[in-house]
């Protein structure tokens, strides 16, 4: 038994470990210090001139509002679609299905999708033609309307990105046994104090999960926000990519990522601190 | 008033009924335990009073209102589940709490509810514990304990002691008996443990396969059962039932003569109590041929057959019978159940 050789469990986990280490770790280290050097030596000439440029101020802000907003009303809807969901007897699966179905579009394919609805010449503006809500086309992705650029984004990645939020909370909710929704009910909860006093608390953990796969994301998004705005609407991501490509200058573009693993980072433990899950409180 | 009606329910679960039209009267303040084996629907009539669960047809009042329809918080009762239900992230406390914060009571009131429910229960050590720490038993009690603190009109128990030891189980229940009796609850209480519903119940509603077999005092079902069921399940050891002839309307049982229900065919089914017999000298009496004699120190267990078919009788510890001896009983005719072999029912018009 393993008692005896104590090595193969190692033995068992090494290749993964190597598979990360020269895929992740490497790479990782390289890119700090790409960041974090000049011409061979410790600098921060790099970070100096990614803070210097005009648009790191507003990719910061466009990457944190877009964070903010999109992650709680991705949260909210999940719950509410895990919630309602659970009430469903016959057809669940067949609803679980077509709910999960943006899961399975790539990120800059859903971003294209809504390009294709909220362009000049799009779904959107026909059917507001029509309507006769406006005249002639009007523009909703250019520079010079940045809130419904925003409001764009935002609807295109609460789209594309509720759904495993939503997985994650089905999950949560099936491990909650229905008699702590019995009980509470019989002792006089009504549906929302069973909401926040049971059902909440009791998926907490789904919960923790949820908010912290979807925040990193959230602080990486990308592609939709490309396909939508272009450059019209910096985020870090696009920032580091712009650096990486447009201006060939691979140093300032590993700042970039560094500072989103750092956010990353941060958001998680601030997430494990203020959602603390205590074993002792689980079913 | 709190009496229960519960009005011809039916539940199916797809093609399965569960109940097949259950009719039963609780007085107010009455303790009536359901009591039968596993499956029987005991629970599933439990979760249709509460309201958790809704009926295929029939009715269900409370204090002569009718209740179907009706959200379970709004029917006024309280209820422990079988599985207990105690919620993994409150305190003991809080749990027992619970109900009184829903119903917005002041903390004084919440702390002498909870005071006095956990007292009763003896689960004041664990009041500032989670429920996950707790063994089986006691997280029982923490969800007897939540029911109590509401002072119910009405209290639904759904083998709330199952889990305690024999000892905790049998104080607990004289407890809870007490506390209800004096509140004047109206108590449906299920378990499995004949003796715990003999030893409780004001009435005992015994249950198989989704039908009331029999209600009635304890004491009635015990002597009287119903049904060939009621008195294999009621009573341990159970009821002996001999396939017996009938002749001109009687039974012989050694030389005695029995007589029989009138109008049975030439055959009946002898319900007898394993108590109700004597030691009598063979041929006067009717013989036994005793396979295992078993001295319990109260009392002599005898198991053989009579007529070649298994019985198992009590005798007093003092009687000095062997395994393997041949012996004779005396029926005592008063304690005898006369059943029908058809349809397994026994003959009410003689217990009169
Ligand atoms: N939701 C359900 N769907 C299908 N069948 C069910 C459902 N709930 C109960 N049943 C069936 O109904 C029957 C009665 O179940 P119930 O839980 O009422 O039994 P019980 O008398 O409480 O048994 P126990 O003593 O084991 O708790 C069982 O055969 C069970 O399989
Ligand atoms: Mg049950």
């Amino acid at each position: 038994m393993t008692q005896n050789r104590p090595w193969i469990p190692y033995l068992l986990i090494l290749p993964s470990v190597a598979f990360l280490a020269l895929l992740f770790v490497v790479p990782l280290v390289q890119t700090i210090w790409l960041a974090l050097s000049d011409n061979g030596a410790p600098s921060l000439a790099n970070a100096e001139r990614m803070v210097t440029d005009i648009n790191f101020t507003r990719s910061v802000r466009n990457t944190f509002l877009l964070t903010i907003v999109v992650v709680p009303v991705q949260i909210a809807i999940a719950l509410a679609m895990g919630t309602m969901v659970s009430k469903v007897g016959r057809g669940r699966e067949t609803i679980l299905w077509i709910w999960t179905i943006p899961l399975g579009i790539s990120d800059l394919a859903a971003g294209l999708v809504w390009l294709s609805i909220l362009q000049n010449t799009g779904y959107f503006n026909s059917l507001l033609f029509s309507l006769g809500v406006i005249g002639r086309q009007a523009s909703w992705l250019s520079y010079q309307t940045p809130i419904a650029l925003f409001i764009a984004i935002a609807v295109a990645e609460i789209w594309r990105g509720t759904a495993i939020v939503m997985v994650i909370i089905v999950a949560g909710l099936n491990q909650v046994p229905k008699e702590f929704k019995e009980a509470a009910e019989i002792f006089g909860a009504g549906p929302w104090t069973r909401f926040w006093r049971i059902t909440l608390p009791l998926i907490r953990p789904a919960l923790q999960s949820a908010l912290i796969l979807r925040t990193v994301l959230a602080f990486e998004v990308f592609a939709v926000v490309y396909a939508l705005g272009g450059r019209n609407f910096p985020v870090l991501v696009g920032e580091a990519y712009n650096w990486q490509n447009q201006n060939q200058n691979y140093s300032v573009a590993a700042v970039y990522a560094v500072l989103i693993m750092i956010i990353s980072l941060a958001a998680t433990l601030i997430y494990l601190k203020a959602l603390k899950v205590d074993p002792e409180r689980l079913p | 008033m709190a009496n229960i009606v519960i009005d011809r329910i039916r539940k199916s679960f797809g093609a399965f009924q569960a109940l097949k039209e259950v009719s039963l009267t609780i007085n107010d303040g009455e303790f009536v335990s359901l009591l039968g084996p596993s499956g029987c629907g005991k629970t599933t009539l439990l979760r249709i009073i509460a309201g958790l669960e809704t009926s295929t047809s029939g009715d269900v009042r409370i204090g002569d209102r009718s209740i179907i329809g009706l959200a379970p918080k709004d029917r006024g009762l309280a209820m422990v589940f079988q599985n207990y239900a105690v919620f993994p992230h409150m305190t003991v406390y809080e749990n027992v709490a619970f109900g009184l914060r829903m119903q917005k009571a002041d903390d004084t009131r919440v702390k002498a509810q909870v005071e006095k429910a956990a007292g009763l229960l003896h689960i004041e050590p664990y009041l500032d514990r989670y429920p996950n720490k707790l063994s089986g038993g006691q997280r029982q009690r923490v969800a007897v304990a939540r029911a109590l603190a509401v002072q119910p009109k009405v209290l639904l128990m759904d083998e709330p002691l199952s889990n305690l030891d024999a000892l905790l189980r049998l104080e607990m229940r004289t407890e809870l008996k007490t506390v209800l009796q004096s509140a004047g609850t109206t108590t449906i209480y299920v378990t499995h443990d004949q003796t715990e519903a003999m030893g409780l119940s004001d009435r005992i509603a015994v249950m198989h396969n989704g039908v009331v077999e029999q209600v009635g005092h304890p004491v009635e079902i015990y002597n009287h059962p119903a049904t060939r069921f009621v008195g294999g399940f009621i009573g341990n050891p159970p009821m002996n039932f001999i396939k017996v002839p009938v002749s001109n309307g009687q039974v012989a049982a050694g030389e005695e003569q029995l007589a029989a229900p009138k109008d049975v065919g030439n055959e009946i089914v002898l319900g007898l109590r394993g108590e109700a017999v004597e030691l009598a000298p063979l041929p006067q009496g009717l013989e036994m041929k005793v396979r295992v004699a078993e001295p319990m120190g109260s009392h002599l267990l005898l198991t053989g057959s009579i007529h070649d078919q298994p019985v198992r009788v009590i005798l007093p510890a003092s009687e000095t019978v062997k395994s393997g001896d041949t012996i004779g009983l005396k029926l005592d005719s008063k304690r005898i159940t006369w059943l029908s072999p058809e349809s397994g029912k026994s003959f009410p018009a003689l217990l009169a």
